[in-house]
Parts: structure tokens; sequence; C-alpha cells
């Protein structure tokens, strides 16, 4: 904890204080807000000078058009498909990545063996290979195989970027039982396996829902793997389709707004779900193991 | 036992630095790591020693016959990258981004941390306020960043006319200008990196001891020289997983260049990124591409490495 100055300054430097935090994070926050705000908002305000700051209407034409609703527009965005693509390719890996990131994880945390910090830096730094880079030869491979256009072959290329940080949580959250439970449940007679699978594992709940929407966000948001590995609606998920979008309707901003409102809405709800959690795997690193 | 060939005494400062002192379980470790090591393999390692094959060759995917390796041609990929000016221009463009954004980031992260340290009102939603660019994909940041920096209908620029600083035919060419364009998307590569930063050094500071600073305070000790000479010090493992995380998804910064700038115009903020994607998706030169995606690869695993190594140097021993 950080200690307070005493005496007659305090209470004016913490009123400073509260007031330029809060200052600053709104600022920061304010983005967000002006992107939901313009999602719902006439296009008559978006596009006029001198601009309209505070909106006068609200309105949901943006999604109407979008959804193919607005009998008036003729439907040009694949909303569907990439929802459906998105949440096939996030759902599945993020299901199998976790899976394996956890025992990954755990074997990292519990038990000693032979390359224990090579093999956990070389899992680590097979994540820092930019996407950029690996999708051409993943494209080639993939093309060969017939994988591209599909779906589940890009779940399967998720369920390997995201194995790498969901151990790197796992073996922080698992580092956090103490020992004592592990070696008590030897005692009783349990092998290694069924006091992971019916001790351990169910303290690490929480850890674990944690990975999953960690995994499941990466996967949602990842951009430059699909865009070369997915040419067509059949497997294209949100992100290239906001793209082509901006590419194709470089002014509809509105549209744009809309699209972005969508992709955020599991992120809004991990932030909410596992903002305690995520602070102490993301932190356990520090301690030194 | 792992270390049974050490002398006796390395064996106990062995056992002493584990504190978690770990079990011994033989083989059911690795059978835990394997399918996670296949994956890693078969996804990540099996194509990245093909793209340094492919890397070899002069291969072009409109040309089949092209993914042929002749010994004394192999090198002349990386040959033509030398002698290409955009190649260089690119590296620098991409050096300087990452290292203006990465300190930038960080030193904001660090002040806004030791302010939020100190925050009495609402500290529960002011962390959920912090988190709001998590929400943001990169591709979403670009998107934002995009229209709120467009000459004509952006907000920045529409607020700076609203309050009389530039004129409505003096629009400033934010995504255009030089150093500008490059400005930009360093403001947006920031924003989306502050989030994690903060949390994991504000966590840092909220978990060091009282004591420390009382026993400073008696000694007459200054706010600036607490943070100079304790918590700075003390908050290193944390600023290094923190650096570290961010260093494994550094090249996520593609997504915001590709949709503000795409590299341009006329190649301002080309990165070797966006570089990649040209010559290899746009032109099908899939030879060229994969020997500078190689030079992406080695450039990464690098920047990882360092920060991990720092890490472990620095890690607290409980």
């Amino acid at each position: 904890m950080i200690t307070r100055s005493v005496g007659p300054n305090r209470r004016r430097n913490d009123i400073i204080w509260n007031a330029a935090a809060w200052l600053i994070l709104l600022f920061l926050a304010l983005p967000a807000f002006w992107i939901i705000m313009t999602a719902f908002r006439p296009n008559v305000e978006i596009n006029t000078f001198p601009p309209v700051w505070i909106p006068r209407r609200l309105t949901l034409e943006a999604y109407a058009n979008m959804f193919g609703l607005n009998p008036e527009v003729q439907q040009r965005v694949a909303v569907e498909a990439y929802l459906r693509n998105s949440l096939l390719a996030a759902g599945t890996s993020t299901i199998v990545a976790v899976s394996l990131g956890t025992l990954a994880g755990y074997a990292f945390a519990r038990f000693r063996f032979r390359f224990h910090t090579t093999l956990f830096l070389g899992i680590m730094l097979s994540r820092s290979v930019p996407g950029v880079a690996l999708s051409l030869p993943l494209f080639l491979l993939f093309n060969r195989a017939g994988l591209t256009n599909n779906v589940f072959g890009l779940a399967f290329v998720y369920v390997a970027v995201n194995i790498p940080f969901t151990a790197w949580l796992m073996d922080g959250f698992f580092r956090q039982i103490p020992q004592e439970l592990t070696e008590s449940a030897y005692i009783d007679g349990c092998g290694h396996w069924s006091a992971f699978w019916r001790i351990e594992l169910p303290l690490s709940l929480p850890g674990l829902a944690t990975a999953a929407i960690f995994a499941f966000l990466a996967a949602w948001n990842e951009f430059q793997i699909v865009s070369v590995l997915a040419r067509n609606n059949a497997a294209k998920t949100f992100p290239p389709g906001l793209f082509a979008f901006t590419e194709q309707f470089t002014v509809d901003w509105r549209g744009m707004a809309a699209m972005s409102v969508i992709m955020m809405v599991p992120a809004v709800i991990f932030v909410i779900l596992v903002q305690r959690n995520l602070v102490s795997g993301l932190t356990f690193g520090a301690v030194k193991g | 036992m792992l270390a049974k060939s050490k002398s006796t005494s390395e064996n106990d400062a062995a056992k002493q630095a584990d504190l978690f002192n770990r079990i011994d379980a033989g083989p059911f470790p690795f059978l835990l790591i394997l399918p996670s090591v296949l994956v890693i393999l078969l996804v990540v390692a099996f194509p990245l020693i093909y793209s340094l094959y492919v890397s070899f060759t002069p291969y072009e995917l409109l040309r089949p016959n092209s993914l042929n390796f002749q010994l004394a041609k192999a090198l002349r990929n990386y040959q033509k990258l030398l002698n290409d000016d955009i190649f260089w221009r690119s590296l620098w463009n991409t050096i300087v981004f990452l290292a203006v954004s990465v300190n930038l980031s960080y030193v904001i992260s660090l002040a806004l941390s030791q302010l939020l340290a100190r925050v009495t009102v609402g500290q529960s939603l002011l962390r959920t306020l912090l988190m709001v660019p998590m929400m943001f994909a990169p591709i979403l940041v670009g998107m934002q960043f995009r229209w709120f920096f467009n000459a004509n209908v952006g907000l920045v620029n529409n607020f700076l006319i609203s309050l009389g600083l530039i004129q409505v035919q003096g629009q400033i060419a934010w995504l255009v200008d030089v150093p500008l364009g490059m400005i930009t998307i360093i403001l947006a590569s920031v924003w989306m990196n502050i989030p994690v930063l903060t949390i994991i050094l504000l966590a840092g500071t909220l978990s060091l001891p009282t004591e420390t600073f009382e026993a400073a305070e008696v000694d007459g000790a200054s706010g600036w020289q607490k943070f100079r000479f304790i918590t700075f010090p003390l908050l290193a493992p944390f600023s290094y997983i923190a650096l570290t995380i961010m260093s494994l998804d550094i090249a996520r910064a593609f997504d915001i260049v590709r949709i503000m700038t795409d590299g341009g115009p006329a190649r301002r903020t080309e990165m070797l990124w966006t570089y990649i994607t040209r010559l290899a998706i746009e032109d099908t030169k899939f030879g060229l591409g994969s020997a500078m995606s190689w030079i992406t690869v080695f450039l990464s695993v690098l920047f990882t490495l360092y920060f991990f190594r720092q890490l472990v140097k620095a890690r607290i021993v409980r």
C-alpha cells in the first residue's frame, strides 16, 4: 500500500488525486461511449457540420439495415454468417485450448521435471510468432489439405494460438492452491490424476473461467490469420467482415459503429465477469517458482 | 531426481529456489504437456519450418513450378530484401513504432497505476472504466481511430474547430502528414495497451509492503524519492510480467495499421507486417514474403525472450 501524506494538506491532496483519476479514465473510455452512441443515432446527426455532440433522437435503424429488416435498403453485410463463424471458431477453439492448456499449466505448476523452464519458454515463444508470418505457410498447407475457407480448420489454428496463454494463466492459478492439499490427497490414496481431477481442478474453476474467456476473446478478435485463411463467407469472422465493410462503405460510420457494438458484446460480458480473477492470474507469475 | 548429477550444495540451492517444492512424478507431467506440444508443433513449428523452406525458393503463388529449391539461389530473397529501400524503411518504421509505443505505454500506465493506487472514491467502478479499451478488438481500435482522426468528419478536427483552434479550411490531415500518421497510429496502440499494463502495475503497487514506506517517511523521504527508490524497483517483476505479456501480442499492431493507413500514403507508415501482406498476399510473392516473415518472427521471439529473461531475474522470492 501507498501511505498517504499526513496533516492539513491530506484532504486537499485526496480530492485532487480522485478528481484527476476520474477525469483521466473518463477521457480514456470516451471513444467507447462515442462508438456506442453513434450506432443508435440517426444518420443526419452523424455526417453534419457543425457536429451535433449530444444526440437528439435514438434509433435502431442501423441494425434494421444490417439485418435486412429495412425494405428500402438491400442487405449488404453477411452479419449472420460472420456471427455464426465467429461463434463456431471461437467456441470450439476455446473448449479444446482450455482443456489442453489447463493440463499443461497444471504440470508446470505442480511437478518437477527435466526441461521445465525450456518447455514453458518454448510454449510461450510459440505465441509470440506474428499472425502475419504464420498465416503464409498455413495458407499454403491448408490449401493443399483443402482446409481453407473452413471454420474448423481455423478453429484448429486458434487452439494452438490460445494454448500458451491458457497454460500461463492456469500455472498462476494452480500455484495459488496450497501444495499441502495435493500432498494430503496422495496420503489418502489418490493417484496423480485423481488428485488433479477430483481435488485441484474443482478448486481452480474460477481461474478456468477466466482463461476460457480470455481464449474466446483472442479468437473472437483475431484478424491476421483469418483474413488469409478465409476468402469467402463460409469461414469469414467478424474482424475481416468489419474490415471488408470499411473498404466497401468508407463513409458509413454508423454502420461500422453498429457492427463494432455487436463485436464488443462478449468483451463487455468478460469485463464484468472476470475482473478480479484476471488480476490474480496475471500477476502470480511475479512470484518465483 | 532432476539434479542427481549436481554437487550437494548446488542441489540444496536448487531446492531452496524451488520454493513451491514441486512434486517429482516421473513421466506424468510429460503426459499432461504432450497434447499441447503436439498441437503447437503441428500448427506453429511445422508451418514455420515450411515457411523457412519457402523463403529459400522464388515461389510465387500463380507460378506453381517456382516452388523449387536451388542451393545456388537459396539466399536470393534475403539478398533482394537487403537491397530493397522499402524493406529498410518498413523495418525502420517498425522499430520506431515499437520503441515509442512500448515505452510510452509503459510510462503512462506506470503513472496511471500510481494515481489509481491513491484513489479513495469508487475504486471498483474506476477499474471497470479502465478496462474499457480491452473491450476493443485491435481492428476496432484501428477503425475508431481512423474515424476520429479523419480530416473531414473526424471527432478530433471537429472538436478543434469547435474550440476555435483551427479553421474549417485548415483541417489537419492526421493520417496523411509526416509524422502525424505515425503519431496517430502510436496513439491508437498506446490506448489499446494501457489497460493490461495498468492493471498489472496497480496490483503490484497495492501488494507492496507498507512498512518500507513508513520507514522511508520517518527518514523524511519525499513522494518522488519514495517512488524512485522504493516503488519503482519493487515493481520490477510486475513491470516485466506486463511487458512480457504485451510483447506476446506486439504484432497485433498490424491490425491497427492495416485499417488506419495500410502503410500509406506513399509508404510513410509501412511496417514489416503490412509489407509482408503486400508482397505475399497482394503480389503473391510467397518466397519473398516468407523471407520477411522470418525476420519478423526473429524480432518478436527476441523481444519476448528478453522480457522473459528479465522477469525470471526479477521474480519475488516468497
